[in-house]
């Protein structure tokens, strides 16, 4: 599914910060990684990656170093600071109370049964 | 069908990667490697190679918006983009000729504005003197107003914001009962144009001064202009050197042609001829001004230690008992002037290096001694009252002061690794209003404040 824009530029901060937390990594890897956590629905354009994490290492979120992977190509790899760490921690918070509010309006709208269920989309 | 040739298909593709501006060639490699390692993984899926490379190309998306979204967060890349946009024009030949003869009737304009007053009988007599340079900024700026309100289309709204901006200006340098040779009138000659400076920042920026990033562009700006305009006046000097003593070998005394004509019309038009140049010729600039900033800020740290040190051994304090706070602060603006210049080219992507810790020691020296100079300030005030260059000064000092403690503290973050690049610019950007509203303040209330003298 293609989310809309605001919703992409909204969440991709702090999914590429959750999944530097796991440990260093780089830009193809973080496109698969978000894909493998979607389940495969989430569809970034890879391009739109790079941009984005140059611009988390300028706000200092990240800090990157060129280094040659084992295909023998130069690599650039990104690793969390302790900035993206603190960022990630505010987010984390923001989303859940985003999270816990829209549970709330799906399970009331699913009780009163004003709206039978639409596709995939799960009650509770 | 199977005679595709991954590596050249590969390479057209980084071709046309590489031509967009807003994409360095770090960028490059960095998709390439992404699109390698998309096509190896779809061949180890048992596609074909072509259809591999199909797929990943479709994947990193359209190369026209990746490389618009690098542009929008390298805003300096950006900024150059706009200049050299206007160059791969096919049309760039008659829009080049069409700004320079903008700019050369705007700076015959200014050249001539120069030369109005002596039809009402100033002239350049020792009486006359502090009238010029009043006025001085008033000559050319609204000129140069005019240069960027034409050329970013700002039309009617820009045209009324240059009349009421000339108008304050015109009005608050010549209504004012200076007394002769009082320190309000000299306070004024040095605020006006830094008021007005704000003014031609408004414009350049074409929407009204609202980004940062403007702002920084601007910074970027001012710097390079004001290299450009030393090396006109520089070369103009020369020139004018070398034909006052040609004439002179034939027994022709043109001293006086000299200093009524050529060299303040053309200290006038440079202003215009040195902005053009500045938006011209972007590129030559661009690799001169790191390599003079990495080479005046150790310099410039190199002067502020060692007057701290000599400060320190010889216990020397400042001497406030003449009037030369003024000169000692605008040593500090010059200062800072350099690290906003610095922050301005520098690329933001690269990480902390030895030169940021100069450019923070640079920054810390120069806090010291403004602490120093507020010290004495402070002093002199609390001994002998206030006069508007002691106000001044220490309004000035304090200015400085929080503007460099905030420099320093974000270069602080930025070396830990704490904060971004980013927030540095911010803090700098953000204070540039208040040294504007400084300069006016000094323009409008200090004069009647302190009575004139």
């Amino acid at each position: 599914m293609n989310l809309s824009k605001d919703l992409m530029a909204a969440s991709s901060t702090p999914l590429v910060l959750g999944i530097l937390a796991e440990g260093e990594s780089y830009g193809y890897q973080i496109v698969k990684r978000v894909g493998e956590l979607s389940g495969g629905a989430l569809k970034w354009t890879d391009g739109m990656m790079y941009p984005l994490l140059h611009r988390l290492e300028h706000q200092g979120h990240l800090k990157a170093n060129w280094r040659t992977a084992q295909t023998g190509r130069r690599r650039k790899y990104y690793q969390i600071t302790e900035h993206g760490l603190k960022t990630l921690k505010v987010q984390y918070r923001q989303w859940e109370i985003i999270n816990d509010a829209l549970s709330g309006v799906w399970r009331d709208l699913s009780e009163r049964s004003q709206w039978s269920n639409p596709d995939g989309l799960q009650a509770g | 069908m199977n005679e595709f040739d991954l590596e050249s298909g590969i390479s057209e593709w980084k071709a046309y990667l590489s031509g967009k501006d807003a994409i360095k060639d770090s960028d490059t490699r960095e998709l390439e490697d992404h699109l390698r390692m998309q096509v190896d993984g779809l061949i180890d899926a048992g596609l074909d190679s072509d259809e591999a490379f199909l797929i990943a190309v479709k994947r990193i998306g359209n190369l026209d918006v990746v490389s618009r979204e690098y542009a929008v967060v390298h805003s300096g890349r950006l900024w150059k983009n706009l200049v050299f946009s206007a160059h791969t024009d096919k049309r760039d030949t008659t829009v080049g000729l069409r700004e320079f003869g903008v700019v050369l009737i705007l700076a015959l304009c200014a050249a001539t504005t120069f030369k109005l007053p002596f039809l009402a009988g100033i002239d350049f007599e020792d009486e006359n003197i502090p009238f010029f340079m009043r006025n001085f900024s008033l000559f050319c700026l609204p000129y140069l107003a005019l240069y960027f309100i034409w050329k970013r289309q700002l039309e009617m709204s820009g045209l009324q914001l240059l009349a009421a901006a000339a108008f304050a200006g015109v009005l608050f340098a010549n209504v004012y009962p200076f007394s002769p040779q009082g320190s309000t009138e000299i306070l004024t000659v040095l605020h006006l144009p830094l008021a007005l400076w704000f003014l031609i920042g408004v414009v350049y920026t074409g929407d009204w001064w609202r980004s940062g990033s403007r702002r920084m562009d601007f910074v970027r700006f001012s710097g390079e202009f004001a290299i450009y305009y030393v090396l006109i006046a520089l070369g103009g000097g020369v020139m004018t050197g070398f034909t006052v003593g040609m004439f002179s070998i034939i027994g022709l005394d043109i001293g006086w042609l000299a200093a009524t004509w050529i060299i303040p019309c053309g200290a006038a038009g440079a202003v215009l001829v040195a902005s053009w140049l500045v938006e011209a010729k972007q590129g030559a600039i661009e690799n001169m001004a790191p390599v003079l900033t990495r080479v005046f800020t150790p310099l410039f740290t190199l002067s502020l230690l060692s007057f701290l040190i000599t400060m320190l051994v010889t216990g020397n304090g400042i001497d406030v008992q003449r009037e030369v706070l003024i000169g000692f602060d605008l040593a500090l603006v010059l200062v800072l002037g350099l690290v906003l210049y610095a922050v301005s080219s520098r690329d933001p992507d690269t990480a902390p290096g030895w030169f940021d810790i100069l450019q923070l020691i640079l920054v810390l020296s120069a806090l010291l001694v403004d602490l120093l100079a507020l010290a004495a300030i402070a002093g002199r005030i609390s001994e002998l009252g206030f006069t508007p260059n002691r106000v001044a000064a220490l309004g000035e000092n304090i200015i400085l002061l929080v503007s460099l403690s905030g420099s320093a503290w974000y270069y602080f973050r930025f070396i830990r690794g704490e904060s971004g690049f980013s927030s540095l610019e911010k803090w700098q950007t953000d204070y540039i209003p208040v040294y504007v509203l400084w300069a006016v303040i000094v323009v409008v209330v200090f004069p009647p404040l302190f009575g004139f003298i």
